[in-house]
């Protein structure tokens, strides 16, 4: 165990290099960033010229990034265009969404599993069906619009909370926007629950669990749901790098000065630093994120082991 | 040193406390000073500005915003008629349209203290220029004796003098500019936030003003947190004819216009100064008459790229014109816009007036739709250019999308093809800035000019002169260059504005860019507000707001 | 094809470390019928002449799901006026009459117009083609590269998990919008393939986690171990025995992912990358109707509507198969 967590904590090395190198790349094809700094005039081309070189934009490729890590390892994560520094850009976005992220991900955890275990043993009732159709409008219609409607509904005609998160952005105003972030990935828990409960209702270790007279609840939680969780889990590990980085519409709404803002206006102004330096720090989270549900599936079902 | 920390401490303090009243009380902002010029804070919606609050580095509004209130320069757009008004500067006088002596006024200071003199405004004019600190509007100082010393154009050509020779001190309080070309309305170009003058400070410890601009505004700045909000409060020590009616003004950036829009619906925010397209049909039930809706100074046009065989025959300026009748401003105007934007008959603005060169229809038929006409011109012209175009424009800012669509089915209608026009996004803006100032487009694509300064010349000369910065289209026509060269070089104000009016009229024939409409500025405040106005650059005019 | 009925848990010997081993026999299946959903078929097996293979099972309660019935003919529905959308709506989606911007239904125009004033009943029947290929091409284009990727690294471990994992973590890493301006503002033709292209690119390390993981609980059975206890061969386990029982998860997050990958081509033409006009989908029609929604809710009914309905059939769909391929449910 020890040693497949080591093992896997090094293979972080080699994804860190590949993707800042690939993410690098990207943001280079994405053209030169200097004409749009001058908004719709045309740029002086002295000036713009003094930019690119102040920004090694005239080296090659290979030596702009061999450049870029070298400063990444004296701790130099560089600077967006409007002066800050992108380590304190990171500073001051990544505690916002993950405490945003925490939030949806416990939406996800307590309804979509509930409503999965509920509509997996109740398949075919209203209910699954209730559930069903919450699902399709869920898919169907855009973020934008779901988180629009809430927040007017909450914030401006029950007045039960603020329309915007404030630039602190603790918990307890995060929970309309964690909801709202959570709200496809709960498509997805709940019917992923209620597949895997379905299936393994009908479990032979299961059938035996009710045959010894096992309580229905002890059934449930330790039998049922402990080996339905698999797939839910795999899911959650992966959802966590879209809720991280992919945020851009619900930050966008309730004015939330996270990651994913950050991320696309590194992106719109073609901002190498900002976006390879956020791609990577998420690029870490995922690896963590999937390390976890490897080990979870060992807890989860105790067949699994690793070397 | 130690002093003045001190100093900006208790500021800091000050400001807390009067923001800690205004969010708590809420409705009673300064409570009991609410008597003449009021403690109210003003909480007003921002964005975040792109570059260095730099006064020569800032090239779009939400900077611009800042600069406004926290500096005066030799100059100041009055709110109301846009004219060029002395500030900082006693007099600016000339005899030759080239040679200017500007005295100063006295007692003007910073708001730490330092008094505002010449050197000022050399030693920033100097730094601005200077091609080491890549001010991005570093171009503006271009006609100004010395310039291309001190800012070589040539890419990677060194600077061989470190400051203007065009500008010589005479005393504290009166310096004289020397250009290299005559330019009649110079002085009313020094109300640009560009010009503005800066204190030692700035000079000394660059990193440190970055973090905390000081001006010589009605305003100083107490707190800026880059990325979410800034707090101004009004400064006490200025002297300036306009100081502020309100406590202060705090900033909140927001990312999407529409969110600040709600949390004024739901009275979080007092003021909001750019109403989301998409509520402009809301916003008179919403707000009723705290909506402002007027004139600005930005106009929209398509341009054309006209280096491109696709549009550089003679007879391509027929098709330019068909196109421009094809397209019906009013409707587009009053279902797209909700009547934000006024159909332009011309290529300058309303807000300069008639006085400053806007005449209304100078662009005559060619500006109007007529379906019929239009197909016979274009048809006349040889037809679109391979039987269809586009329109290239960008999709990240702006809701860009709805009005090129309602262009290309005017166009479509007119012409009886649904397929002849299409719009065609570009992802971002450097993106579209790339392929423009690399003559990659070959269709026409959107344009739009938000005006530095008032004046007729900012709306023709950088857009369309041969060679000129912003002149996109690469149209270069003989007759245009030499009435604005006139125009530059005329001895009185009317004079120059006539000839430039001359120019324009060449646009007509040409059709280089096709005009579109002016772009009004637009707000929406709470009801603890009142005396709200937007200036002609659709910036709110914060000092004069009174809180209640 | 002389394996009769391989995927019998009660072959295999106890689990090795499992403490819930079998011994319940299966013959007595009185516990499960009160799970069956209704209309399921009731014989466990009735004898045909040829030894049946689980998928030939599997289409034998196909046929007879009602479920499945219903879904496959919407889908039909689907295909039709994907392909002669001219047989139902007479009208150019392209035209465009502004001074009818937002207004309702009116004879002729039963869902209303959009903000350019075109029909919205004609646009969300031409819509049909561009965004029922993109979902359903880009989906399946996903769940095979995925689940083949996912389902080897999951299946053989070790070194062909790390490399395969490691990729797909890298892949995960590019967001969206960068991938989207990065490959897709080169492209200049406006028709749907890179667009698919783009979100299959995108897309697989999901579905290749997921199905790793399924593979990985799957290759933990009982029945697998004794397979390969017999000797079978690494690609007759992997198809025959695993991938039955490991594809529920799959079909799951695939049928979802069809509606997203339609809500997400909305999402690129907003950014300017995605479909280009005169292409008309679904998709760009409720991005156009997102911010109207206080002005004209209509506008995004009516395209919103139609996505929900594709997706419920493949939602159905996915769950009558994914039943037929449940050997438990037999």
């Amino acid at each position: 165990m020890g040693r497949y967590v080591i093992r896997r904590l090094l293979q972080m090395i080699p994804v860190f290099i590949g993707s800042t190198f690939l993410i690098f790349f990207m943001v280079y094809a994405l053209g030169d960033p200097v004409a749009a700094l001058f908004g719709d005039r045309a740029p002086d081309p002295a000036t713009a010229a003094q930019i690119r070189n102040e920004l090694h934009l005239n080296d090659p490729l290979w030596k702009q990034y061999l450049l870029y890590m070298k400063n990444i390892f004296s701790g130099d994560f560089g600077t967006a265009f409007n002066g800050q520094s992108v380590t304190s850009l990171m500073g001051s976005a990544f505690p916002v969404t993950i405490r945003l992220t925490i939030v949806a991900i416990i939406f996800e955890i307590i309804i979509g599993i509930t409503l999965g275990v509920i509509t997996g043993m109740r398949r075919g009732k209203p209910v699954d069906t209730g559930v069903l159709l919450l699902t399709l409008i869920v898919i169907s219609v855009p973020t934008f619009v779901t988180g629009y409607v809430l927040q007017y509904l909450f914030g401006v005609q029950l007045k039960w909370t603020a329309p915007s998160v404030s630039p602190e952005a603790p918990f307890n105003e995060l929970i309309l926007p964690g909801l709202v972030l959570a709200l496809v990935s709960l498509a997805y828990v709940t019917r992923l629950t209620r597949t895997s409960i379905a299936e393994n209702t009908r479990a032979d270790y299961l059938r035996t669990a009710v045959a010894k007279g096992l309580p229905r609840r002890r059934i449930i939680i330790r039998h049922l749901l402990r080996n339905s969780l698999i797939p839910v889990v795999t899911f959650i590990g992966t959802d966590v790098g879209f809720l991280m980085g992919g945020a851009i519409v619900t930050e966008r709404i309730f004015n939330i000065h996270g990651v994913g803002f950050q991320l696309y206006q590194g992106i719109l102004r073609n901002n190498a630093p900002t976006v390879v330096g956020f791609v990577t720090i998420l690029v870490l989270v995922f690896l963590l994120a999937n390390l976890l549900v490897d080990l979870l599936y060992a807890v989860l079902d105790p067949r699994i082991r690793y070397a | 040193m130690r002093g003045a920390t001190r100093v900006r401490w208790a500021v800091g303090v000050t400001v807390v406390a009067l923001t800690a009243a205004a969010c708590g009380g809420g409705d009673s902002g300064g409570g009991g000073s609410s008597g003449g010029s009021g403690g109210g804070i003003v909480r007003a919606s921002w964005g975040d500005p792109q570059n260095p609050l730099e006064p020569a580095n800032t090239t779009e509004v939400q900077g611009g915003k800042v600069l406004d209130m926290i500096f005066r320069g030799l100059k100041f757009y009055n709110p109301k008629t846009a004219k060029a008004e002395n500030m900082v500067a006693d007099s600016i006088t000339t005899t030759d349209s080239q040679n200017f002596d500007i005295k100063l006024k006295s007692g003007w200071t910073f708001s730490n203290g330092e008094p505002v003199t010449s050197d000022s405004f050399i030693d920033a004019w100097n730094y601005d220029t200077q091609l080491k600190n890549a001010q991005l509007n570093a171009s503006f100082f271009q006609y100004i004796d010395g310039y291309d010393k001190v800012h070589p154009d040539a890419p990677g050509a060194k600077a061989s003098a470190a400051t203007l020779s065009g500008l010589t001190k005479v005393s504290d309080t009166e310096f004289k500019v020397r250009l290299n070309q005559k330019f009649a309305l110079f002085p009313d170009t020094l109300g640009y936030a560009a010009f503005d003058p800066l204190p030692k400070a700035f000079f000394t410890n660059r990193s440190a003003w970055l973090a905390k601009p000081i001006g010589n505004g009605p305003y100083q700045i107490s707190s800026y947190t880059k990325g979410s909000k800034m707090e101004l409060k009004k400064w006490d020590g200025y002297k300036g004819p306009d100081p502020a009616q309100n406590g202060g003004v705090e900033l909140r950036v927001y990312t999407d216009n529409n969110t600040a829009y709600t949390d004024l619906q739901a009275g979080n925010i007092d003021l909001v100064d750019d109403i989301p397209v998409s509520q402009l049909r809301n916003v008179k039930a919403d707000l009723g008459s705290r909506y402002i809706n007027q004139p600005a100074g930005i106009i929209q046009t398509i341009a054309f790229p006209l280096y491109s065989p696709r549009w550089s025959s003679a007879n391509a300026a027929k098709v330019r014109q068909g196109l421009s009748m094809a397209i019906n401003r009013d409707q587009i105007t009053k279902q797209i816009f909700e009547d934000t934007r006024t159909p332009a008959s011309d290529w300058t603005s309303p807000v300069l007036g008639d006085a400053g060169g806007f005449k209304k229809g100078l662009c005559g038929d060619e500006c109007t739709y007529n379906a019929d006409k239009a197909k016979q011109l274009i048809s006349q012209g040889g037809g679109l250019p391979g039987g269809h175009i586009t329109i290239t424009y960008n999709a990240d800012t702006g809701s860009h999308k709805e009005w090129i669509d309602a262009v290309c089915n005017s166009i479509n209608n007119a012409l009886g093809n649904n397929k002849a026009c299409v719009g065609a996004p570009v992802g971002t803006f450097a993106d579209f800035r790339n392929r423009i100032t690399n003559k990659q487009l070959n269709d026409p694509f959107r344009a739009g000019w938000q005006m530095d300064y008032p004046l007729i010349q900012d709306f023709l000369q950088p857009q369309y002169f041969t060679g000129a910065s912003s002149n996109d289209s690469h149209y270069s026509s003989p007759t245009f260059d030499s009435l604005v060269n006139q125009a530059n070089a005329a001895g009185s104000t009317s004079e120059s504005v006539s000839k430039f009016q001359d120019a324009e009229k060449q646009l007509v024939k040409d059709m280089p860019a096709i005009p579109l409409w002016y772009q009004n500025g637009s707000a929406g405040y709470s009801s603890n507000l009142s005396n709200v106005a937007l200036n002609p650059f659709s910036v709110p005019v914060y000092n004069e707001i009174k809180v209640s | 094809m002389p394996d009769t009925n391989p995927i019998d848990p009660e072959q295999g010997p106890i689990a090795p470390g499992g403490g819930y081993g079998g011994g319940m026999d299966l013959a007595a299946s009185d516990a499960e019928a009160l799970e069956r959903e209704p209309g399921h078929g009731q014989e466990p097996g009735g004898p045909t002449g040829k030894p049946r293979s689980l998928w030939s099972d599997a289409w034998r309660d196909l046929r007879r799901n009602p479920i499945f019935i219903i879904s496959v003919l919407i889908i039909l529905f689907l295909i039709f006026i994907s392909l002669w959308p001219g047989t139902i709506a007479t009208q150019d989606p392209l035209a465009a009459n502004l001074s009818k911007s937002q207004a309702g239904p009116e004879p002729g125009h039963p869902f209303g117009f959009d903000s350019q004033g075109r029909d919205v009943y004609t646009r969300v029947v031409y819509g049909a083609r561009a965004s029922v290929t993109v979902g359903v091409c880009a989906t399946l284009g996903v769940v095979l590269l995925g689940s083949v990727l996912g389902g080897l690294a999951g299946f053989f471990g070790g070194w062909w998990d790390a490399i395969l994992s490691r990729i797909s973590d890298i892949f995960f890493g590019i967001p969206v919008v960068l991938g989207g301006l990065v490959f897709l503002s080169v492209v200049t033709n406006s028709t749907v393939w890179p667009v698919i292209g783009f979100m299959v690119l995108l897309g697989w390390p999901q579905i290749a986690r997921i199905a790793r993981g399924s593979v990985i609980t799957a290759r933990q059975n009982d029945y697998v171990q004794a397979a390969r206890a017999l000797g079978a061969g690494n690609s007759r386990m992997l198809l025959r025995h695993i991938a039955p029982n490991a594809v529920a998860p799959v079909i799951v997050v695939g049928t979802i992912a069809l509606g997203t990958y339609i809500a997400l081509e909305a999402t690129l033409s907003y950014l300017g990358v995605g479909l280009k006009p005169p292409t008309v989908s679904w998709g760009i029609d409720i991005s156009d109707a997102s911010n109207q929604i206080r002005n004209a809710p209509h506008m995004l009914l009516w395209p919103a509507g139609a996505l929900s309905i594709t997706v419920l059939a493949f939602i159905m769909l996915g769950d009558a198969v994914r039943d037929a391929l449940d050997p438990k449910l037999r």
